[in-house]
């Protein structure tokens, strides 16, 4: 059970054949997708640091399980991201500038694009599993062929809301595909201290779902995994458990100091040159004459350009005003809230001081 | 020697000093041990005290919130940290359902002596779901205490008398004061009584009421209000939501005659009602105006673009003073 299902081995090598079901300008996307989205990782800590964001939680190190997973989506599905997977969202369609909107303090940073469903970052954890319950579960009452993919992490495993998303999803059979980036850490406490079992994946036994347990950091694994999971989940065979073991490379958020939880210098050295995602990808690329220097400095190029016209977009969108927080709280407004934005005028400036 | 702290260190000390005194007292929540807690309340106590008093549970406030239950009603004395406010929800069943029933259903066999601290409030730029003040939930729910301190001085104070009481006491620590001044605190153990305001500025014209970290608001604004207008004004600091200090209130009211309330609550159904109900109660014949709240909206904390503009500010609360004083 704790074993790792993989493809695609560090040093760039097939385990097993692919027989057909990975086609290379899919594999090329796939490399092209993860190097985008480190660069948005590494931008917007810049970002952070320059105070042009507020607090941000960075991904780097979990690509392939974000690029690989929401690659398998196709628009009309149902994507809930946490706060750590902008990675997912922007590559199933979010917009890079709405992500650079939402840290920095908008909430219009969360709408999601016309024809995706994809949900706001959830910042309490575990209880957007429950919603990808009941979106999979209305897809199935109408007919619909989509899934409902659900992020968390392994910290989120300790919440009630995750077993009463599993025991759900497995009781009406929901199209729901439930995914755990497990990066070894819930802030500072380490899985081991997370929890008495030793996988993830093992607790959908609990709940007579398939779980599955994956190298994470392997995007032909997660893609393959969730492209089963996906099948499963539209032939009415329900959901699925993915236990993708990965590693977050930084801080849990801006805020925070890995240095004071984990030997950070050495963990992040080891996953860096043994295990990242994308170096191995580019290896076997490479090798298959599919990937050269030329190729990836155009696309260093081509994605920086994309990055800053994002941020120039999120930079030059209209500051909130107060008046902003009143709307979208209900329908209609109540007298309550139409008096209180009344009273939000009163004093002209904020430090005028009234007659 | 004069000894200034931090709001952060003062809470802290308390903690240090009564794990030294009392082996009952033990340490629960996330994050609280190698890392000493996102704000570092508990920096160092796991070294000091060890894992077994000082734990890094698993992620769910629901078990740790019911385990604290268990570990209080079997004879220890545990100190719940809760990350931000807005995540004790998971745990809501159990402070609401068992801490704060325990006593009255086993007809006070069993007692819940817990404390749950939280960060609470608006003002630090956090993400969503930081920044929330809903003390009114807890308030509302016979059992509990409710405790939100303004200074240094008396988070160390009301922090003991929090552990040292017999009840569940949820003790609200509001965020934007933890690093925002120290003060002269005491280095021996002493005790803020639970349950007792302050008045921290003597006034006659007008009483403001407020508690945690907008009894600074109403501070500033009382200042200005006296430059400017030379009215003078009293600030109470009620220190405890719940139960309220009913005597400090009618006492000031019996003073000046006019009052308004700051809370960074949503208004409506927030304590400032029930501050108001109280004056109406017992002090109606003193009052010469209308009972004034200067509080949050009625709508979701908004992201920090605008936060500031949610939370009253001491523009806010002087408009609400001279409209109270000319009325
Ligand atoms: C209900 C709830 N409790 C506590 C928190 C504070 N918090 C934010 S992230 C986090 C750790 C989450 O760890 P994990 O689920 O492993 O996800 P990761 O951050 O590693 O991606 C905690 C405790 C929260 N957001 N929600």
């Amino acid at each position: 059970m704790s074993s790792l299902y993989q493809v695609l081995t560090p040093a760039g090598e097939l385990t097993a054949a692919i027989d057909g079901r990975l086609d290379e300008s899919m594999m090329i996307n796939m490399y092209e997708q993860m190097v985008r989205v480190r660069l948005f990782d590494r931008k917007s800590i810049h970002l952070q640091r320059q105070g042009r964001m507020g607090t941000y939680a960075p991904f780097e190190g979990q690509e392939a399980s974000q690029v690989g997973s929401a690659l398998a989506l196709k628009p009309g599905d149902w994507l809930f991201p946490t706060y750590r997977d902008h990675a997912a969202a922007i590559v199933h369609g979010q917009s890079m500038a709405r992500v650079f909107l939402y840290w920095m303090g908008h909430m219009e940073g969360s709408i999601s694009p016309k024809g995706l469903n994809i949900m706001p970052p959830c910042v309490p954890i575990a209880t957007q599993m429950v919603h990808a319950v009941g979106t999979a579960w209305a897809s199935k009452l109408q007919n619909e062929q989509h899934v409902s993919l659900a992020y968390f992490g392994d910290g989120a495993t300790s919440e009630g809301d995750f077993h009463e998303a599993l025991n759900f999803a497995g009781v009406f059979q929901t199209p729901t595909i439930f995914f755990c980036q497990n990066n070894g850490y819930a802030i500072s406490v380490p899985f081991s201290q997370q929890s008495a079992s030793k996988t993830i994946a093992q607790r959908a036994a609990a709940y007579d779902i398939p779980g599955v347990r994956i190298d994470g950091n392997d995007i032909f694994a997660v893609w393959l995994t969730m492209q089963e999971a996906v099948e499963r989940a539209l032939n009415g065979q329900g959901p699925t458990l993915i236990e993708a073991v990965t590693f977050r490379y930084g801080a849990h958020t801006t805020a925070d100091d890995p240095k004071k939880y984990r030997d950070q210098e050495k963990l992040a050295k080891e996953w860096r040159s043994e295990r990242d995602p994308i170096q191995r990808l580019r290896t076997f690329l490479v090798r298959r004459g599919l990937w050269n220097d030329a190729k990836e400095a155009e696309l260093i190029a081509r994605a920086n350009e994309q990055i800053d016209a994002a941020l120039a977009e999120a930079e030059s969108y209209p500051k909130s005003r107060p008046e902003d927080m009143f709307k979208h709280v209900y329908a209609e407004p109540t007298w309550m809230a139409v008096e209180q934005e009344g009273e939000l005028a009163k004093p002209a400036k904020k430090e005028d001081i009234p007659a | 020697m004069i000894r200034k702290l931090t709001m952060i260190q003062a809470i802290t000390e308390a903690m240090d000093q009564k794990m030294a005194e009392d082996s009952r007292v033990m340490l629960l929540g996330e994050d609280i041990g190698v890392n000493g807690g996102v704000f570092r309340a508990t920096e160092d106590l796991i070294h000091k005290y060890g894992a077994t008093r000082v734990v890094d549970t698993p992620l769910s406030e629901a078990g740790m919130i019911g385990a604290a239950i268990g570990l209080a009603m079997n004879g220890l004395i545990p100190v719940v940290e809760i990350q931000f406010l807005a995540f004790i929800y998971p745990g809501f069943e159990q402070i609401v359902s068992h801490a704060a029933r325990m006593r009255y259903r086993t007809r006070g066999q069993y007692h819940v002596p817990m404390v749950i601290r939280t960060p609470y409030g608006a003002g630090i730029r956090g993400p969503e779901l930081h920044s929330e003040s809903v003390e009114t939930f807890f308030a509302h729910v016979p059992g509990l205490k409710v405790v939100a301190p303004s200074t240094p001085y008396d988070a160390k104070g009301l922090l003991i008398a929090a552990m040292e009481d017999p009840d569940p006491v949820i003790f609200l620590e509001p965020t934007k004061l933890y690093r925002a001044f120290k003060e002269e605190v005491p280095e021996e153990m002493y005790c803020v009584p639970i349950g007792k305001a302050k008045v921290v500025r003597e006034g006659t014209d007008i009483s403001i009421f407020a508690w945690g970290a907008m009894l600074r608001v109403a501070e500033e604004a009382a200042k200005r209000i006296e430059r400017e207008q030379g009215a003078s004004c009293e600030v109470v600091d009620l220190r405890t939501i719940y139960p309220l200090d009913r005597d400090a209130i009618v006492q000031s009211i019996k003073k000046t005659g006019r009052a308004v309330v700051v809370h960074e609550a949503h208004k409506t159904a927030g304590m400032g009602a029930e501050i108001i109900s109280i004056i109406n109660d017992e002090a109606l014949i003193y009052l010469k105006a209308p009972v004034k709240r200067i509080t949050g909206f009625d709508v979701p904390v908004p992201q920090f673009s605008i936060e500031d503009d949610y939370l009253p500010t001491p523009a806010r609360v002087m408009s609400g003073i001279v409209e109270t004083l000319t009325f």
